[in-house]
């Protein structure tokens, strides 16, 4: 019979899916925020087939991924994610101390200060660079259009416009001119984005803006997605360090039995096979001698700063620029 | 009374209509209320009264109002057409008016974007004719508004207009009116509860409206930012209870806004005789 027929494969197709998640014996969560998801499909099969190799134990890896203010928000409202993987310490700071999930110390954890990977903040302009954008200055110059998303609900934007201020007070020597030319710069911006891949579309996609604000491996992502015929990077002689921590969620991995898994899961991505793919992802390898070196090859040299050298810490950062009523606002106070 | 009905049941259903009312809409609306309640009253009026804030919610009402009245407008001339006119490809007409109930608000916004915008296929076109933006500017607010907004008026006026009975227009004729005067006079007043009706419903659907509107509006603060990206932002920053404030005065504005358009239909449908 038709019908029985059609059942019938209906009820394999369902045995199928079933059994996808039953043959796992363990299942982590791993919360992260927009840019990596395709990072993390490939380190996940890599780390299944290592687990299954030392432990005989099928285990299973799902993935989250938003915008880096959203996830955080998920995690502190009760998603259960066994191992977080955001865009700023700052994200998880706030896990830590709202939520009280793990300790405040956590960055200290993992080697490199929890930062198995980096990025920077670059620029994606049309091919020729026809505007001649070259460096941050050139940013604020009249009729130029700038995309970026809001700093104050995307991470991957707080260090676009992080990068931005830096630049303006080291060139024009004080805070109120460095206010003055973030003001000027993101009077430039036509269309504000919540997040990191909205703007990509709004520049990709809908053709809008001069130049795209982004994450390096965003960058290159684009660049591999869209042809590299229509845009290009520019890599401005100095810009911030991306720095991306991960961590394990404590109360979560200890309610789930998962401790053991979740840290492993995370040394994995320290190790040679992690590191090659973080460099195959664009992102920069905390142990680029495990890299290819082709990957390398790609990534430019430039002066990086981190938030802690000059603006102090997250905390500090989020109270004089992001809070309401701070210098992100008054930027925008007509 | 209730033993004065001729069907059975009033108990079980008012209970069930208030176990509803309540696990649905009481319980969740008390919850905003509560979580607010962390605010002191001098807290809450510093957030209410932040220019931002304030600017959203003029971008929200008047965006959400013009759109309302721009729908009403055109969905009464639709419903209009549908019901009084018969033309090829009628009933598919019909169908597509429904589009935007079942179409993801998101998937709206960005395919209205993409039309809108200024390189797309519509938007150049205007621009070019005209010099206005639609997308990324306020206008393009209250297009998406529009859009959200125009299958709720058509679908509460059509089925008055269907029901309309034709008797009464042709008493008008045979006592001497013309066509225009059986409009104003008899048609109009009888429709204009519905049409009202449509109005408030598009209204109260496009002050809370976030999908369709955050991929048009630009989002920029001041200009075209909307009160439900606000509170997404403040969300987002872990301000929980800045967040239920805003969204606690919103729900107020609009109970009050409704309830005016309500008493407005009330009173003209007793002018009309309806009631």
């Amino acid at each position: 019979m038709k019908l029985s027929y059609t059942v019938k494969s209906a009820l394999i197709a369902l045995g199928l899916l079933a059994n996808a998640t039953a043959s796992a014996d363990r299942t982590i969560l791993n919360v992260s925020y927009d840019p990596t998801r395709e990072f993390y499909q490939d380190f996940n099969k890599e780390f299944i087939k290592y687990w299954k190799e030392k432990t005989g134990e099928d285990v299973n890896v799902q993935q989250s991924h938003g915008g880096g203010g959203k996830q955080t928000r998920a995690v502190i409202d009760g998603l259960e994610a066994d191992v977080v993987t955001l865009a700023l310490s700052y994200d998880i700071d706030q896990i830590a101390e709202k939520a009280n999930l793990l300790p405040k110390d956590w960055q200290k954890r993992l080697p490199d200060n929890s930062l198995p990977y980096t990025s920077t903040i670059v620029f994606l302009v049309r091919k020729g660079n026809p505007k001649g954008i070259k460096d941050w200055g050139d940013l604020t110059k009249e009729g130029l259009q700038v995309i970026t998303p809001n700093p104050k609900t995307s991470g991957g934007a707080r260090y676009n416009y992080l990068a931005a201020w830096a630049y303006g007070e080291k060139k024009f020597g004080s805070k109120d001119a460095a206010k003055d030319f973030v003001k000027k710069l993101f009077k430039n911006v036509p269309v504000l984005d919540s997040g990191a891949r909205g703007s990509t579309t709004t520049f990709i996609q809908r053709g809008i803006g001069d130049v795209l604000i982004t994450w390096e491996n965003e960058g290159f992502l684009a660049l591999k997605e869209f042809g590299a015929s229509e845009y290009e990077i520019v890599v401005p002689p100095t810009s911030i360090k991306a720095e991306t921590p991960v961590t394990v969620v404590d109360k979560v991995v200890k309610k789930n039995g998962t401790q053991d898994l979740a840290e492993a899961y995370l040394n994995y991505l320290y190790t040679s096979v992690g590191q090659k793919l973080v460099a195959k992802h664009f992102y920069r390898p905390s142990h680029p001698e495990y890299a290819d070196a082709e990957d390398l090859k790609r990534f430019p040299k430039l002066e990086l700063f981190t938030v802690n050298e000059r603006f102090g810490s997250w905390a500090q950062v989020q109270k004089e620029h992001f809070d309401d009523g701070a210098n992100f606002d008054q930027i925008y106070t007509p | 009374m209730p033993q004065s009905h001729i069907m059975p049941g009033f108990r079980p259903a008012l209970g069930f209509t208030l176990l509803y009312l309540t696990l649905i809409v009481l319980i969740p609306l008390s919850a905003l209320l509560l979580k607010s309640l962390n605010l002191s009253l001098e807290q809450f009026w510093g957030i209410l009264t932040n220019k931002r804030v304030i600017a959203s919610f003029q971008v929200s009402f008047v965006a959400a109002l013009i759109a309302a009245a721009v729908a009403a407008a055109l969905g009464f001339v639709i419903a209009w057409t549908l019901v009084r006119y018969p033309f090829p490809g009628k009933k598919i007409f019909d169908a597509l008016i429904d589009l935007p109930f079942a179409l993801p608000t998101a998937v709206a916004g960005i395919v209205l974007a993409t039309i809108y915008e200024p390189k797309g296929w519509v938007g150049k076109w205007v621009i070019e004719a005209t010099g206005v933006q639609i997308a990324f500017k306020p206008l393009g607010i209250v297009f998406a508004l529009i859009f959200i907004g125009l299958p709720f008026v058509v679908r509460t006026v059509e089925p008055v207009l269907q029901e309309f009975d034709l008797a009464m227009e042709e008493a008008a004729a045979s006592l001497g009116a013309s066509r225009w005067q059986a409009f104003v006079k008899v048609i109009f007043p009888n429709i204009l509860p519905a049409t009202i009706t449509g109005f408030a419903l598009a209204f109260a659907r496009g002050v809370g409206e976030y999908g369709s509107v955050i991929f048009i509006a630009g989002n920029m603060p001041y200009i075209s930012e909307v009160v439900p990206l606000l509170i997404i932002t403040k969300l987002e920053q872990y301000d929980y209870a800045g967040a239920t404030a805003i969204g606690l005065t919103m729900l107020v504005i609009s109970f009050l806004l409704l309830l005016l358009i309500n008493s407005l239909q009330w009173w003209v449908r007793r002018r009309s005789g309806q009631l």
